[in-house]
């Protein structure tokens, strides 16, 4: 007579008669497949950027980092970075904030928050910067603040325009009052930008609050937003506090600030290299200059 | 724990609010509302009054005195209306040629459904730009609490003041505190890390001058308003004979020195 226990699955070694239990799972890499947060869809990571980092069940938005956006808006090849080594200190002692800058580092292989540079987008040269959610949640310490103030002042110089995406926290509240001033820092260097008749594009990405909605963010000449982006100057979790009730459903997404007038259009990520295009273009945006491929036997 | 102890001197109940600051330092003070596009914000206080023999803008930040003044000027947060008709007022003096002077007390912007739905981030973002290309010598003096960027949003300019007892942060201590450590009790150790008094900030550069306050409280602030009258004064006059570009060229680099990295 065959055991009733033959097709239990032991509950703990001692049932296993002493076997110690294997877990039987086929070696499947973490970035093989993702799954999506919102609708568990699993996906192959490696048709993720054709795909342009949405979900195709749910259209969920997956959270890029800033090498990917570059890789989806500049043109191939076209991206040269500045400023790359400029690392943050530590100026008021703030304890943990070493340790915090170090692993951030590690997890987002970046130096600081935001990666800026100048490319082109559809052969428009341009200036763009791209902040970085992975470090300290995109936060604007005196690094962030000064390489895009760098980049205006560069951008000013050489006529070009700006394109920015942001992503941020806030303040990195680590660095303190210096984190503050670079709010006014950044403006300054943006009405310089803008005083000189040159375009500024923002693109307003989940989320963007705090001290970067509250300076360069909004001080765009056309602001633009992804589907369903967080964007606001306090957090969600703040005002709840603050008002004790709960807000309505869609507060402080884009389609609300378009709703009310401070986005100029929602722009999906499949659309907007094509996008940018068509607005460097309509501004006047210098165009690369048409070097023509000569190859090596002289021939066109 | 001297940083806290400046912490609760800067929220203290009966020391001056913007509207003494403004009464006592200014003569003949004239009080202009609204921003032209929303409404009339009543935690900011903004108008044209006499320095001596030169006209002033002069904008404040006011919590309020009793409950019901309190509530009319919401404890001191202004809603974008506020920070747009403190620019409107900025953007008159440079019309007429003159300096603006900005009494900054608050614990921060308004965090609230209508400040959001009215763009609050905006609001601010377009003062900080604004001001620093306005043609007319700014200062900004922080009287108390100076909270973030509801603080910055009238505080870009050629020089910013603080009493003795002021504070200026990006964030308050107990904010800073249920972050870092997930605890609002610890407030007093958050309030040393941030480095917001008059003191550090000196040393940080962030501030030009600390204006010092009555040891006595029964002395009243007679001999700071006083100081300010001679100061603000000195300095408007020295502004003044700055050319424009000068005048914004220095703005410009005063800010553009902070901050802290390597490369």
């Amino acid at each position: 007579m065959l055991s009733k226990k033959l097709f239990q699955r032991p509950k703990n070694d001692l049932e296993n008669y002493g076997r110690a239990s294997r877990e039987i799972h086929p070696a499947v890499p973490d970035e093989l497949c993702v799954s999506c947060p919102e609708c568990r869809n699993i996906l192959f990571a490696s048709v993720m950027s054709t795909q342009f980092y949405t979900c195709p069940k749910c259209g969920h938005l997956f959270r890029l980092n800033a090498r990917q956006r570059i890789d989806m808006i500049a043109d191939q090849d076209s991206f040269v970075e500045h400023d790359r080594g400029m690392k943050a200190q530590n100026p008021l002692d703030f304890p943990g904030y070493d340790n915090k800058l170090r692993r951030a580092v590690v997890d987002s292989h970046e130096n600081d928050g935001v990666v800026c540079g100048e490319c082109t987008i559809g052969s428009y040269r341009c200036c763009l910067f791209v902040m970085e959610a992975g470090f300290m949640m995109g936060s604007m310490g005196s690094v962030v603040g000064e390489k895009i103030t760098r980049l205006f002042e560069y951008a000013t110089e050489h006529h070009l325009p700006v394109i920015g995406y942001t992503v941020s926290g806030g303040a990195r509240m680590q660095e303190g009052i210096l984190s503050l001033m670079q709010m006014a820092k950044t403006s300054g260097a943006v009405k310089r930008h803008s005083d000189e008749g040159n375009l500024y594009v923002t693109f307003l990405t989940d989320p963007t609050t705090g001290g970067v909605s509250a300076s360069f963010a909004m001080e765009g000449d056309i602001i633009l937003s992804e589907p369903g982006a967080l964007i606001g100057f306090a957090g969600p979790r703040v005002i709840e506090q603050t008002i004790r009730q709960k807000l309505p459903e869609g507060f402080q997404r884009a389609e609300f600030l378009l709703e009310k007038g401070f986005v100029d259009a929602i722009v999906e990520r499949p659309q907007q290299k094509e996008y940018l295009t068509r607005v460097l273009a309509l501004h006047g945006a210098p165009q690369k200059e048409q070097t023509q491929e000569v190859a090596e036997d002289g021939s066109l | 724990m001297e940083a806290y102890k400046r912490v609760a001197a800067a929220r203290a109940k009966g020391r001056p609010s913007g509207a003494d600051f403004i009464r006592n330092v200014l003569e003949g003070f004239m009080e202009f509302h609204g921003d032209r596009r929303f409404g009339d914000d009543g935690a900011v206080i903004a108008g044209v009054g006499w320095l001596n023999d030169m006209p002033v803008t002069a904008i404040a930040i006011d919590r309020g005195k009793d409950t019901k003044d309190k509530i009319k000027r919401n404890f001191g947060s202004a809603h974008p209306e506020g920070y747009r008709k403190a620019l409107r007022q900025m953007k008159l003096a440079e019309k007429f040629g003159r300096p603006v002077v900005c009494f900054v007390d608050t614990s921060g912007a308004y965090c609230g459904i209508g400040a959001e739905e009215r763009g609050q981030a905006q609001a601010i973002a377009e003062n900080l730009m604004e001001m620093m290309t306005l043609k007319v010598p700014v200062i900004s003096i922080l009287t108390g609490e100076g909270g973030s960027g509801g603080a910055l949003g009238l505080a870009v300019a050629d020089e910013v003041w603080m009493l003795e007892n002021a504070v200026y942060s990006v964030i308050s201590p107990e904010g800073c505190a249920s972050i870092l450590w997930k605890d609002a009790s610890k407030t007093k150790e958050a309030a040393e890390c941030l480095k917001l008094t008059a003191e550090e900030l000196l040393r940080l550069h962030v501030v030009e001058r600390a204006i010092r306050e009555p040891k006595d409280s029964k002395e009243g602030f007679e001999r700071v308003y006083a100081r300010l009258r001679k100061d603000l004064y000195s300095a408007f006059s020295q502004g003044k004979r700055l050319s424009p570009q000068e005048l914004t060229e220095r703005r410009y680099q005063r800010f553009r020195r902070m901050g802290a990295f390597t490369e």
